[in-house]
């Protein structure tokens, strides 16, 4: 035992230092968000909730190719395909279980048409299970509503592609 | 046998043999698009080039030179490589990339091997040619812009199907792949074209954008539309099967398959029976299964008990039908749905003798009674090959197009008794003579015999040759026959025998108005006439949905695998008779599907093994001296039984092919 540990223990040495940095990062910027008010910047490559895009002229994109389907390692994703009144190859059902789903992204590098996407939604946690299977009318009303972010992220995104 | 080089080894391949199949002997794979072995050699795909010595210093289209001695085959040099790349590049500059959109896609010949031979890049910027799409009748979609012009179609509908309606039109780029005047090409083998076409220019109708192969369950099934007994494939998704396709078997349908094999799948969901009915007060009310058993065990029957078989069923259907029939003390089976007694104490007189294969050989071939096109389409194409090879046809019976040249005698059955003299000097010179008995022939009094008769006249059998054959078309019936499902008299004999208690297992085509006081138990699959009549309805499985034994034609025993289960509450058939046995006290010995078929094995050996059935030889003394024109058994190729009537697409090509509504114009 040294003078020095007597000295420390008699002046209480550690707490004096514990308040000295609580002193020191009362006074410093907060590292904190006032979340849901205030968010953290995201990548454009940012993979959240699954959105089913449309053309400009208001034509689905999905073209019912299924290589979102095949490629989807947890198997989240349904489809059933049917020759639409016009001739062309649409999807009667396009289903994806986000339950299943492990947002790796796949489904939208396999898409030809750029027709299904992860958005830069995150916020899309429900009260039941039931509400997290996505039918396709849920995933157009998506792409509908983030289409301008995910406009804008694609754009941004591609010169690396 | 010329000895060749291919990649520095050196075999010996057979006379005739072309570059190519001396390629393949040797194990390496030649890219190819035209090219088919049971077509004619066209050469204009390009995608088959090899590097052949001695010869010209180019690489030189393989399908088409023929292996001599000496050559020195290379198929891995750097000039093979470089002409491949070359032809995929060609090949894919009018090629739309819509492979995402193509049915084809995912079993694609231009795309696998656009991978494995291509190049990876094009360099043509400047716009791909367009073609407008033309109409091929109700089963086969085409998008002619994905068309490469390999004319595998075009062949085939004039080699094997026999309809020159498919050929091609203009030349070079603008060469277009059409039918005569765009009408829908009139053949039951319309479908094969599908598979044929290595790219997706050629697609089916009604399968149109249905799945991709990578999510169908493959399962090896034998087809029950016509007693050929294709050799089939079906896919199925989840609870439904989705399209059949052909396997290859050489003895039996070679690679192909007819439209109604094809396409009488999506029948299996439709009109289906999926819970018992019993009928109250004259109507069908929906039961569970323990009332229909009891209210099936509630009939006084006193050992008076029949069962029909219909055309569909597998042997297992059949043995378990008449396992139960004789425990409940009954005598009467009868298999022959539409009144035929044709006598069957030889199988080898009622059988395709000759073999399917077997007739390919044939050099003099007579048909009688029968409109093969339909009765079955690929003994047809057997007989076409046959011409092909120099032999000659003479027919009796209701003259119709065969496809190949036919000298009609006549639709008279006296005709038989006195064939014309060229006939018979025909015959007599021939070395392996066959004689074709259809339809028409059995429903005809005496003519079984007459034919029989000419046996000995056009001396058909020979040293290994047996040129007997009777061309049955339900694809139960030879199994049905060597089951016992065939009563002395036919059908009306049981009709008179009056069962108290009637099983129809699954049999659509009977006349049930004379069996009004019998109690009529339907065993079977779709909603049709068998079920309309019957008293309690048991649903049962189709051929798709159980395990089955089936015998085709010629005698050939073949085995088919379940593809799906059976909607609703309905059960395999067999496993319905176990359970009804014990209700009725009956209980019959075999708890699994195993062990019914070691007990079918038992009782008839043949049954217990797969291949050819040996019947001998042996022909009945019958009454003779048939009169009057033979009549055609089948009214409409296209709804023979009750899955087609349940199938849209087999409406729609009866409509369409055979009462010539047109859909062309709606269409568009």
């Amino acid at each position: 035992m040294s003078l020095g540990y007597y000295v420390k223990s008699f002046t209480l040495w550690e707490f004096v230092k514990a308040h000295w940095l609580t002193l020191k990062y009362f006074f410093k910027p907060k590292a904190t968000i006032n979340y849901p008010y205030e968010k953290n910047p995201i990548s454009p490559r940012f993979r959240g909730e699954h959105a089913l895009r449309r053309y400009p002229n208001g034509e689905e994109r999905c073209i019912a190719c299924k290589l979102c389907e095949a490629i989807c390692p947890a198997q989240a994703i349904t489809i059933e395909a049917q020759p639409r009144d016009d001739g062309s190859r649409r999807t009667t059902r396009y289903d994806i279980d986000m339950t299943k789903c492990i947002y790796c992204g796949f489904c939208q590098e396999a898409c030809p048409v750029d027709a299904i996407v992860e958005g830069p939604n995150f916020e899309f946690a429900t009260e039941t299970r039931e509400e997290l299977i996505y039918d396709k009318a849920k995933l157009l009303e998506n792409g509908d509503k983030w289409e301008r972010a995910i406009a804008a992220n694609l754009a941004a995104d591609a010169p690396y592609r | 046998m010329p000895k060749v080089k291919v990649d520095g080894v050196e075999l010996e391949v057979p006379a005739g043999a072309t570059v190519l199949q001396a390629c393949e002997l040797a194990g390496k794979e030649i890219p190819r698009f035209c090219y088919h072995e049971r077509l004619s050699i066209a050469g204009n795909c390009r995608m088959c080039l090899v590097e052949v010595k001695p010869g010209p210093p180019k690489p030189q289209a393989s399908c088409a030179l023929p292996a001599a001695e000496g050559q020195e085959i290379r198929t891995d040099s750097e000039m093979v490589k470089k002409a491949r790349e070359g032809v995929m590049e060609f090949l894919l500059i009018n090629h739309p990339l819509d492979c995402p959109i193509c049915d084809q896609g995912g079993e694609c010949d231009l795309q696998d091997q656009s991978v494995a031979y291509g190049k990876g890049s094009s360099r043509f910027e400047e716009n791909k040619r367009a073609v407008t799409e033309k109409y091929m009748g109700p089963i086969v979609k085409t998008v002619m812009t994905r068309c490469i012009q390999c004319t595998r179609c075009v062949r085939f509908a004039e080699e094997v199907a026999g309809v020159p309606e498919i050929g091609a039109i203009y030349r070079g780029e603008n060469m277009q792949i059409t039918t005569y005047l765009e009408h829908a090409a009139k053949s039951e083998l319309s479908g094969n074209v599908v598979d044929l076409c290595p790219v997706g220019a050629l697609t089916s109708k009604p399968y149109a954008f249905e799945a991709r192969p990578w999510e169908l369950k493959k399962t090896h099934a034998i087809d029950v539309m016509d007693a050929v007994g294709t050799n089939i494939r079906l896919d199925s998704r989840g609870r439904q099967v989705l399209r059949a396709v052909p396997r290859i078997n050489d003895d039996v349908n070679e690679e192909w398959a007819s439209d109604k094999t094809r396409h009488n799948v999506d029948g299996l969901v439709r009109k289906r029976l999926d819970k018992p009915y019993v009928r109250k007060d004259g109507k069908l009310v929906p039961a569970t299964w323990n009332e229909a058993f009891a209210a099936i065990a509630a009939v006084q029957h006193g050992g008076s008990v029949a069962a029909l078989a219909g055309d569909l069923l597998d042997c297992e259907t059949m043995f378990a039908g008449k396992a139960l029939v004789e425990k409940l003390g009954g005598s009467l089976l009868e298999g022959r749905q539409t009144g035929l007694a044709y006598d069957v104490s030889s199988l080898s007189a009622v059988n395709f003798n000759t073999t399917l294969n077997g007739l390919e050989t044939a050099d003099v071939i007579l048909l009688v009674g029968t409109n093969l096109r339909w009765e079955a389409p690929l003994v047809n194409t057997r007989i076409r090959k046959a011409i092909k090879k120099g032999a000659k046809v003479f027919a009796l019976g209701p003259q119709v197009d065969l496809t190949y040249k036919v000298e009609w005698l006549g639709n008279d059955a006296s005709l038989l008794a006195k064939l014309p003299e060229a006939v018979v000097e025909a015959f007599g010179k021939a070395a392996r003579p066959a004689m074709i008995v259809g339809g028409g022939v059995l429903a005809k009094d005496g003519a079984h015999g007459d034919t029989l008769a000419l046996v000995e006249t056009l001396g058909l059998i020979k040293d290994g040759w047996n040129g007997y054959n009777v061309l049955h078309f339900a694809a139960a019936r030879m199994g049905g026959l060597m089951l016992g499902y065939a009563t002395q008299g036919g059908i009306k004999a049981v009709a008179a025998a009056k069962p108290k208690l009637l099983f129809s297992l699954g049999a659509d085509e009977v006349d049930y108005s004379a069996f009004e006081d019998s109690f009529k138990v339907y065993v079977g699959h779709h909603g049709d006439k068998g079920a309309h009549a019957a008293d309690v309805i048991l649903p049962g499985a189709s051929y798709a949905e159980k395990a089955g034994t089936y015998v085709n034609l010629e005698g050939r025993v073949q085995r088919g695998e379940k593809a799906v289960f059976a909607p609703g509450d309905a059960r395999e058939d067999w496993s319905i008779l176990r359970a009804l046995s014990e209700v009725l006290g009956a209980t019959l010995p075999f708890d699994s599907f195993d062990a019914l078929r070691t007990e079918m094995a038992k009782a008839v050996p043949a049954l217990g093994v797969e291949g050819l059935a040996d019947y001998g030889w042996s022909s009945p003394k019958l009454p003779t001296g048939a009169t009057g024109e033979f009549g055609s058994p089948i009214k409409d190729f296209y709804l023979t039984n009750a899955i087609c009537r349940a199938s849209p697409t087999m409406q729609q090509c009866s409509a369409e092919l055979i009462h010539g509504e047109t859909f062309a114009e709606a269409a568009e």
